[in-house]
């Protein structure tokens, strides 16, 4: 397996105000990385920086051996091998869902359109959204329009998908239909970053766990170990936060069933 | 009413309101291009440019169209300039108005999400790409209103062409009256003129922003 992205060394502040100290990383081809960690931690900040979408103050970054951080006067096509897809879906409200899907195969690929579109059909299909090529997004649920927005990425095929708390908008119901196609691009061998709040679904995705707080990698292990034995205390203490005690109450009477009748 | 009078005289109308829809329009479509540079310059902080743009804002917002007309008509000759009258009426109308069409389109792509744009570089858009096919669509449909509102402001101001000698309805209807004496009968067929051209304008103006609307235009109007 060969190395697609490393991450050196970088820093980034905003207003003098550091996000992040010092982050490195390294992803090989056809891994999904995941990072967690509490909020404000710089989770986001580092997926920006990986894309182009903040610039870095120090270190570098590379994709394949290249290095992309910095300024440079042809971000796009770097951004092209880097899809992103963002906790507020951001499909674009005056285009139908076919107009959004083809916008950047036919005008930054310069795919000939039917052949975008015939892509854009395949694609809607397999997240269960064939029917829906013709309306407006507001027309669409939060799960909806996420799954598109994963098609849409999905479509400039990108060497890498970088999926920055893509669920938190969600209602609860609609959180697995979206997850559920992330793990099906995760079998199909797409190399991803992401950065998550579903803790469950983060053990079922990931290959590698990074655990990010203050702006540094406190911790980087395979999921199994991560979860179940961190070996370091912020990590434990991070993952305790999302259990809950129970609360002690009397002994429910017997013939409580729990069941209740509707009024007929 | 002196109706033989009216019927006399229908033709001038006719001729003056030409004069004032064709320049009115030639001056509307050259601020909104004008307008729509200064807005892009400002909303995406073009160095240099930027405060070039600010203070011709100011100064075409904040000086009456009749001075910048007698400026153009009356003073450029003394440095050498001389333009016709209707340039002068075309270049003023059109400094009176980039101003505001600047001002209008800046807050409909102040109004369009900064994600959107991000989102549009996400998919490997050039700047320019992003502009064009993501923010200018949603700018137009939040800025329409106020664009509208500028046109029907703009025709009206060119009743101020009268001072550069050119026969639009305003001066069309001076000459008779001056003339004639007949002042209620001119300046009845003067308002009417008027809201004949301009009340087509004002409705296609609400046709437009109510179907910018149901067509989902606009992230305000998600239903």
């Amino acid at each position: 397996m060969s190395t697609i992205l490393q991450v050196r060394q970088i820093r980034k502040a905003f207003e003098h105000n550091p996000v992040l100290r010092d982050v490195s990383l390294e992803l090989d081809e056809g891994q999904v990385l995941v990072v967690v960690g509490p909020s404000g931690c710089g989770k986001s900040t580092l997926l920006r920086c990986i894309n182009g979408l903040e610039q870095i103050d120090g270190g570098e970054i590379l994709l394949r051996g290249e290095v992309i951080s910095g300024r440079r006067k042809n971000l796009h096509l770097v951004r092209q091998k880097i899809g992103m897809v963002f906790q507020s879906y951001d499909l674009f409200p005056h285009m139908r869902v076919m107009d959004n899907l083809m916008l950047g195969p036919v005008k930054a690929l310069g795919k000939p359109k039917e052949q975008a579109r015939e892509e854009a059909l395949r694609m809607l299909a397999r997240v269960g959204l064939a029917d829906k090529a013709g309306v407006y997004p507001r027309t669409l649920s939060g799960g909806q329009r996420q799954r598109v927005a994963l098609v849409r990425a999905m479509l400039m095929q990108p060497e890498i998908l970088l999926l920055d708390e893509i669920t938190a908008a969600l209602d609860p119901e609609m959180v697995s239909e979206v997850l559920n196609v992330v793990l099906d691009l995760a079998r199909d061998g797409m190399t991803m970053v992401i950065v998550t709040h579903e803790m469950r679904f983060a053990e079922a995705v990931a290959d590698q766990v990074v655990f990010l707080e203050d702006g540094c990698v406190v911790e980087r292990n395979p999921p199994e170990i991560f979860f179940h034995r961190p070996e370091t205390d912020r990590a434990k203490h991070f993952l305790q936060s999302f259990d809950y005690a129970p609360r002690k109450r009397a002994a429910p009477p017997d013939t409580n069933t729990g069941e209740i009748q509707c009024a007929p | 009413m002196d109706w033989s009078f009216i019927t006399a005289h229908v033709p001038d109308f006719l001729a003056g309101a030409w004069v004032t829809l064709r320049f009115g329009l030639y001056g509307v479509a050259c601020s909104a291009m004008l307008g729509l540079l200064c807005s892009l310059v400002l909303a995406y902080r073009v160095p240099v440019l930027r405060a070039l743009v600010r203070a011709y804002v100011e100064l075409s917002r904040n000086t009456p169209l009749l001075v910048q007309l007698f400026f153009l008509y009356a003073g450029l000759p003394r440095i050498g300039i001389r333009l016709s009258a209707e340039a002068c009426a075309v270049v003023g109308l059109t400094f009176l108005g980039g101003g505001y069409m600047a001002e209008a389109f800046r807050s409909g792509l102040e109004a369009v999400d900064r994600t959107q744009r991000e989102a549009g570089e996400c998919i490997g858009l050039t700047l320019p790409q992003t502009v064009r096919y993501v923010v200018l669509p949603q700018a137009f449909a939040t800025a329409a209103p106020a664009v509208f509102a500028n046109m029907i402001f703009l025709i009206k101001e060119t009743s101020m062409f009268s001072v550069l000698a050119m026969m639009d309805l305003m001066n069309v209807a001076d000459t008779l009256r001056t003339s004639g004496g007949r002042t209620i009968e001119v300046l009845s067929m003067l308002v009417i003129a008027y809201v004949a051209i301009l009340l087509p304008v004002s409705v296609l103006a609400t046709l437009v922003e109510r179907r910018m609307r149901y067509a989902g235009f606009g992230h305000q109007h998600s239903v």
